[in-house]
């Protein structure tokens, strides 16, 4: 069985509980639904919400360096802290705030495998304590883009089939059939996908219980969708924090050099004026 | 404190297959709703049994999953 190609990116819960007190690991919860944390967390962990610590609030945007330094810094996180992080939903936006760690240089980032679930599950211990950590001053590196999609590179891939498409939201969001997953808001004007690109669903890579499946079965998975390392991948969603899992899973589980997420998703590309889209299911011609 | 008697099961609710998971943390039971694809948490609520807080999720999940519109492709 072949290992990941970078498995030290991950921990299991079994660590986490192990290493939840020592002073050079700072754990965080990011859930998709932010009250979750306030239920019981893992003992020590602090909680970074979405919505407003890892965003930016005023233009449509990623943290930019200083607001990543102080959310850092007032995390008591330090340039050699490891940074531990989990949360609900297998980790949607845990790997949302690892992809944003990356980009900002942080140097060793890891998810818990299984996230918030896993941990409940196993009935290990909680907490209700907030913890106040001493404030840090902490300085990122500048953003390495290179593991963010734009539109225009999205526009050129779709229409030279210079990258691998990838749309990882569920097949009615894929189709059209949907414009946002059962039970959120519309946001966008109309459904379908990126022409040229391919559903293959972020859950396709976690196993029942949240964790990653091996990396044979995840080699499988993308490669009967006709995706591999010999292009640049492109991965997207609604709104980029499904596909920064499945840019984890490509990135660091199967070791693709060149993988981007693309988190304008289809919040942007479904809201252009003018952009070609296509419905139903993927066209014969994306597989080539 | 632990999560204790921890459940998931799947069921269709306003016709779309949901997720329920419930768990007791010390003496409160904590239910959360899932749309299966993909995946996204749609309702959660609390109660002082396991049936209370599910049916408060239900019936916050099918407000939310009874909006959701198909669209002709």
């Amino acid at each position: 069985m072949a290992e990941y190609a970078h498995p030290e990116t991950l921990v299991s819960t079994e660590w986490v509980a192990a290493h939840s007190q020592d002073p050079d690991v700072t754990i965080v919860e990011v859930d998709v639904d932010t009250k979750a944390y306030d239920e019981g967390h893992v003992p020590g962990a602090i909680a970074w919400a979405w919505t407003t610590q890892l965003a930016d609030t005023v233009r449509r945007d990623i943290l930019s360096k200083e607001q990543f330094e102080q959310l850092m810094s007032a995390s008591g996180v330090k340039p050699d802290t490891m940074l531990i992080i989990y949360g609900d939903n297998n980790n949607w936006f845990a790997a949302w705030a690892l992809w944003q760690a990356k980009i900002y240089g942080h140097m060793d980032v890891r998810l818990m495998n299984g996230g918030r679930k896993k941990w409940l599950s196993e009935g290990r211990e909680l907490s209700k304590e907030v913890p106040h950590p001493e404030p840090t001053r902490y300085r990122a590196k500048n953003a390495d883009l290179t593991l963010r999609a734009y539109l225009p590179q999205v526009q050129s891939a779709s229409s030279s089939r210079s990258a691998f498409l990838v749309d990882v939201r569920g097949p009615q969001e894929f189709t059209g059939e949907i414009l946002a997953p059962p039970g959120l808001p519309e946001t966008c004007q109309r459904g379908g996908h990126v022409p040229g690109a391919r559903n293959i669903p972020w859950s396709k890579a976690c196993n029942d219980d949240g964790t990653f499946k091996s990396a044979d079965e995840l080699k499988a998975i993308y490669g009967t969708e006709g995706v591999d390392s010999s292009k640049p991948v492109i991965a997207y969603c609604r709104i980029g924090e499904r596909s920064s899992h499945t840019w984890f899973v490509l990135k660091y589980l199967l070791g693709f050099d060149k993988v981007t997420n693309y988190d304008g998703s289809w919040t942007e590309w479904g809201n252009l004026v003018g952009a070609p889209v296509e419905r139903g299911a993927a066209a014969s011609s994306a597989k080539g | 404190m632990q999560a204790e008697e921890f459940n998931e099961r799947k069921l269709e609710v306003a016709g779309w297959p949901v997720n329920l998971t419930s768990y007791r943390i010390g003496t409160e039971w904590h239910c959360k709703a899932d749309n299966v694809s993909p995946g996204a948490a749609i309702a959660r609520a609390g109660g002082a049994t396991r049936e209370e807080a599910e049916q408060k999720a239900l019936q916050r999940a099918e407000e939310r999953l009874s909006k959701t519109r198909r669209h002709a492709i």
